[in-house]
């Protein structure tokens, strides 16, 4: 490990880190952003040996428009739920759906299946030992091949853009 | 008009709490219960923050991070325990 | 206060309320334990997140400064979640809980048992 690694080990949590201080402290005075900035830096570099591996982003760009989409959809989603709801039982066609993963980096995988959880209509159940297909229920489920197909290109593309680049490694 | 909103808004959270309790205590199984603890801790949180408007103070905005931490944990915990404790038997 | 700030506040604080209402509702009223798991996740995140954004346009309106630290619990609970809800889920399947749902047969090793 170079000298810089370990000086700095996770350049984008420390940001994090210190935004979520401010936050927590609700003020921006210089004496909270020092103590913000020490504590970012302070934590990445003590728990080291929790976070081996770093994180990269591939494409900061469609981070943003991941985001985006993914806050469209959580509000779709919901409303698409309530009305699922007040619909009653009968109106459902729940289904299982398997859902094979083309993601290899685990922290991609743990989004893509928060993201599962919290849009459209379905919950991720169980990733298989190999790490190689994710199980999802929906609650609605019209044809099970549109809804995978539905969560490889809205979900599934831009992590792969977002964490692994486009080669593949 | 705000008073009146959050009136109503007491109302129907109080009624997601008497559904939410109904589900604790009809089951069936372990794991429903489980997920209406989670859903009551939710709830919490919501009447948390209507009552720092209603109140407008903002000292309940800790309780309801905290009730959000320890909800979380308890869930997790608990959810833990039923995946593990049915493999040793 | 501005009587537009009112009716936003007003129109957020009882749209998350109803949201925490339908999630609870779908909780009570669903059949299996599978589509019971999707109202407390999806309705009450985003009910608790209205709640908390009126919150903070209201401590912002009117304290002396603006209040952001109502972010940090809707950003909780987007990240937890989805989590217990995914645990909840492998628990249900791992006791073998009863689902309506209609399988899909391919890939044996994620299938769970299933049994109708």
């Amino acid at each position: 490990m170079t000298p810089r690694k370990n000086w700095l080990p996770h350049p984008i949590l420390t940001p994090i880190l210190t935004a979520i201080w401010l936050l927590l402290n609700n003020s921006i005075a210089p004496g909270q952003i020092l103590l913000g900035l020490l504590l970012g830096w302070a934590i990445p570099r003590f728990t080291l040996a929790f976070w081996p591996e770093r994180v990269r982003i591939h494409a900061p760009g469609r981070l943003l428009h991941f985001a985006g989409v993914f806050l469209y959809d959580v509000l779709v989603a919901n409303l698409a739920v309530a009305r699922l709801i007040l619909a009653g039982p009968r109106a459902l066609r729940p289904a299982f759906v398997v859902v094979p993963l083309d993601l290899t980096n685990d922290l991609a995988i743990s989004l893509l299946a928060n993201t599962i959880c919290l849009t459209p209509g379905t919950v991720s159940a169980r990733l298989s030992v190999d790490r190689r297909h994710l199980l999802v229920h929906g609650l609605d489920v019209e044809s099970p091949e549109e809804l995978v197909a539905t969560i490889k290109t809205r979900f599934e593309a831009p992590l792969k853009a977002i964490f692994e680049g486009s080669i593949k490694c | 008009m705000l008073s009146f909103a959050l009136t109503i808004a007491f109302a129907l959270v109080g009624a997601a709490f008497a559904l939410s309790f109904l589900r604790l205590l009809k089951g069936p199984d372990a794991t429903d219960r489980i997920l209406a603890l989670d859903t009551l801790s939710i709830n919490a949180i919501a009447l948390l923050v209507l009552l720092g408007i209603h109140l407008a103070s903002p000292l309940y905005f800790e309780v309801a991070l905290l009730i959000a931490l320890m909800g979380f944990v308890g869930t997790v915990a608990l959810a833990k325990f039923l995946l593990r404790g049915d493999i040793i038997e | 206060m501005n009587i537009f700030v009112e009716i936003l506040l007003s129109f957020l604080v009882i749209a998350g309320a109803a949201f925490a209402f339908i999630g609870s509702l779908g909780l009570y009223r669903l059949r299996d334990f599978y589509t019971r798991l999707h109202g407390p996740t999806k309705a009450t995140t985003l009910g608790v997140g209205c709640l908390l954004v009126a919150s903070s346009i209201f401590f912002s309106v009117t304290g002396e400064a603006l209040s952001l630290h109502e972010i940090l619990v809707s950003l909780f609970l987007f990240i937890t979640a989805p989590v217990s809800a995914h645990l909840l889920a492998k628990a249900a399947l791992h006791r073998q809980l009863p689902s309506l749902a209609v399988m899909q047969n391919n890939d044996r090793e994620t299938k769970p048992e299933h049994s109708a």
